[in-house]
């Protein structure tokens, strides 16, 4: 049996049902705010990197200064966070979360610096030049 | 380039007749593609179903429907998946020495990519995604999810990816890379064809469609639990499935952003992952895996809820040391972010960065042994009934203890190194995801089959089944531990006769037509119990003696599943519900608020399919209508304020008496 076939089934108002449990804290404003926000923070980083022409040590500086700005935007104006009363389990969510990103950053750092070092990596012209010469690439 | 050829590049992106199948294999592949779909319209047409089909499935918004529509996707596919090991165990059991075999290299290696991403993808998570839709809010208490619309949006994202991967057999070819198309391989350079491109959209459209479903599914468990089910109250199926749908939410993002990347390189010249220009392509194989090994504690945590229930079930026993097996669920859930450069030991990284891995794998295996060892705690002196979803249990210990065994082996970096990428290898992930997901997603689907159609499945062609599969199973993997011993790797479509191999290849495919038979007596188990469904029908709703809620409902679940919210205060509420023989104080029947059709979940997976599809073959113009559609009915959507409908009181009571009544339930 469908939901449609019931005859007595009939239309409800949106606002009846959803008002009751909309939350006070979650406005338009808040939205547009982070929206333009990690606009800003993200184009900054691009014209940064392409048009900078600052020293390779200041740039990773700064970018991983706006990708963390960035987070933190999207902490406070996506998802809420410290706007709301929050019981242990957002608490553990957000500790979770933020473990877990630890681990993939740190890890991924270690993990590729490891290998450069072990693997004595060439510099981004070496490897090009080797390439080319390997593969008409 | 003259006005003609720019015309057609413009309207057509890199399409053309060349794009058509080259072999005869491949022609008989598309026909296939292009044939099923069309029979299966021309039998809707002949039956005036269309309307049916519109109207109760295609714009459902009801899990239970979704769910079923899942599982009968994944079930399609497993069949594909199947067809493809049917050619890679042919080919490699004759193609020694001067014997070609009957498949090109090229040919191969697609049809092997095709194999793993359709199998994993679009099986092993269709499957789970199908019972947890069918079941979750049932086993909760609740009548639907969190957002209804966004998990249908979910389904037909994942129904959009398999259409895609199928497209490829009619039109160009599919990746010829391996399942997870490592660069520098899958760069435009050395595969220049749309196979990648494929390979990339499908899993986009599919992995997008994955982390909507678990947010849904989070958020549906977290907040929408009946009153009184506390936490440490939730049947072992919604732990487990909390656990995989947080892995979900973590992990997928970065299969996302991987794949994007990916795309980049290949559509716009970027150097994310190309050797020249500052990439570097180990980057990718460490982004895949913090990806990837989560993956497969995504697909394992279900199969291990469906086991608790299955077990406790059929032991007439509650489940032994729960509170044991949430926190090895929650262990699972974190230690699975820390193993995934087991993935890749003999990359390069020094002997500390492979120490800690190999570390961290092993002990991983500690929580998933806890479970082990409950289960079969729990099975100890109870009073065992062997239906066939406990066999579906017993083949599940031994194999996935037998795989366990042989991926601890794995952990030890330099046994890694011997090992790498051999069929040893191979035997073992798919001792893991065949012995364990799949076989408990066998186990669920006899399990909960008559809560959902309201009929038992034939119990003697199941038991056969089992036994087929088991047997051929084990013939089919056991000789690939043996062959990655002797040196034989993954994807190998030729090999010299002198190696001896050939004796073990052959058993190994004779194990794959034993587990194809199986496949055909599940076939038959389904006609048969469908033909024989009055015989077999449940008329109690609870034909196992079950535990959890979704047992206190009549079979099949009526849409609005619990005509009253249910009561709970214990764990195993139902069973100790049955036990006081209290059922329940008398309840005043309530209004109930549904959700209604829509079929714009349905529009924004063809828009993103059209996106996709445009994508892949560089038509501009069409991949910005297909972005468009998208777009728009997602503001159309939201701005719909009446999307819900109550059912009256009256109503339901009208409606729960009929099922009463036609079950003869007692209640």
């Amino acid at each position: 049996m469908s939901a449609n076939d019931t005859a007595k089934a009939r239309d409800v108002s949106y606002d009846v049902l959803v008002s009751a449990h909309q939350p006070e804290n979650v406005s338009l404003r808040g939205y547009v705010i982070g929206f333009i926000a990690s606009i800003i923070l993200t184009l900054s980083a691009y014209l940064l990197t392409r048009h900078g022409g600052m020293s390779k040590g200041v740039l990773v500086v700064l970018l991983s200064g706006l990708a963390f700005s960035q987070f933190i935007v999207q902490l406070i104006y996506f998802l809420h966070i410290g706007k709301e009363f929050a019981p242990r389990l957002k608490l553990m969510m957000l500790a979770f979360m933020l473990t877990v990103v630890i681990i993939l950053v740190g890890g991924s750092l270690w993990i590729m610096n490891n290998l450069s070092h072990r693997m004595n990596m060439p510099s981004v012209q070496q490897m090009t030049n080797y390439m080319k010469s390997q593969d008409n690439l | 380039m003259s006005g003609a050829a720019y015309f057609a590049s413009f309207w057509l992106g890199k399409l053309s007749l060349k794009a058509l199948p080259p072999s005869a294999i491949q022609w008989f592949g598309a026909s296939l593609m292009i044939l099923v779909p069309l029979g299966i319209a021309l039998l809707l047409s002949v039956t005036h179903r269309w309307k049916w089909l519109y109207h109760e499935w295609l714009t459902t918004l009801d899990p239970k429907k979704i769910g079923v529509m899942y599982i009968i996707v994944a079930l399609a596919m497993l069949l594909r998946g199947g067809a493809d090991v049917a050619l890679i165990k042919t080919q490699q059991a004759l193609s020694a020495g001067s014997n070609a075999g009957i498949l090109s290299a090229s040919h191969f290696q697609q049809i092997v990519t095709a194999h793993g991403t359709i199998m994993i993808f679009f099986v092993a998570m269709g499957l789970m995604f199908g019972l947890i839709n069918l079941l979750v809010p049932l086993q909760i208490g609740a009548r639907d999810v969190a957002f209804p619309f966004l998990n249908a949006t979910s389904f037909w994202l994942f129904f959009g990816g398999m259409v895609l991967v199928n497209i490829s057999l009619i039109l160009g070819d599919f990746a010829a890379t391996g399942w997870l198309a490592y660069p520098p391989l899958s760069e435009l350079h050395f595969s220049p064809t749309v196979g990648v491109d494929y390979w990339i959209w499908s899993l986009e459209i599919a992995g997008i469609g994955s982390l909507l479903a678990a947010i849904n599914f989070l958020v549906t468990i977290l907040k929408m639990r009946v009153k009184g089910m506390n936490f440490m109250k939730m049947p072992m199926f919604v732990w487990s499935v909390l656990g995989s749908m947080l892995l979900v939410a973590f992990a997928f993002p970065i299969l996302t952003v991987t794949l994007t990347l990916l795309a980049l390189d290949r559509d716009i010249g970027t150097h994310f992952f190309t050797a020249t220009g500052g990439g570097n392509m180990m980057m990718y194989v460490n982004l895949i895996w913090a990806w990837g090994h989560p993956e497969v504690y995504i697909l394992i945590l279900p199969a291990f809820g469906v086991f608790s229930e299955v077990v406790s079930t059929f032991a007439r026993k509650r489940l032994f040391g729960y509170p044991s097996m949430v926190w090895a669920i929650a262990a699972i859930v974190l230690l699975s972010f820390i193993v995934w450069l087991h993935h890749f030991f003999t990359m390069g990284a020094g002997s500390d960065v492979n120490a800690f891995f190999g570390i961290m794998t092993m002990v991983i295996a500690v929580p998933t042994g806890v479970k082990i060892f409950n289960w079969l705690f729990t099975l100890y002196r109870g009073r065992i009934r062997m239906a066939s979803p406990l066999l579906w249990f017993i083949g599940f210990v031994v194999i996935f203890t037998i795989g366990g065994m042989a991926g601890v082996l794995m952990a030890v970096p330099p046994v890694d190194f011997q090992l790498h990428n051999s069929l040893f290898l191979v035997a073992h992930f798919h001792m893991m995801i065949v012995g364990g997901v799949v076989f408990a997603d066998f186990a669920a689907i006899t399990y909960w089959f008559p809560k959902i159609f309201g009929f038992k499945l034939n119990e003697k062609l199941g038991r056969l089944a089992f036994w087929l599969w088991l047997i051929g199973f084990l013939l089919s993997f056991v000789p690939l531990y043996i062959l990655g011993f002797m040196g034989a790797t993954r994807r190998l479509n030729h090999y010299s006769a002198s190696l001896g191999w050939q004796q073990l290849f052959i058993v190994s495919a004779v194990g794959a037509a034993i587990i194809g038979m199986a496949v055909g007596v599940q076939i038959l188990q389904f006609a048969v119990s469908i033909y024989q469904r009055k015989a077999n029908r449940d008329k109690t709703g609870d034909p196992w003696d079950g535990r959890s809620l979704e047992w206190s409902t009549p079979s099949p679940v009526p849409f609005y599943s619990f005509a009253k919210t249910p009561q709970v205060s214990t764990r195993d509420a139902f069973w100790e519900a049955k036990k006081q023989k209290q059922t329940s104080t008398p309840q005043p029947y309530e209004d109930i608020v549904l959700t209604k059709n829509s079929p714009l979940a349905l529009v924004i997976a063809g828009g993103a399919l059209i996106f996709a599809f445009a994508v892949v073959w560089h038509i501009w113009w069409l991949a910005i209508v297909g972005l468009l559609i998208v777009i728009a009915t997602i503001i159309l959507r939201s701005m719909d304020e009446h999307t819900e409908y109550i059912l009256s009181a009256s109503e339901v009571e009208r409606l729960d008496r009929a099922y009463l009544k036609a079950g003869g339930l007692s209640k």
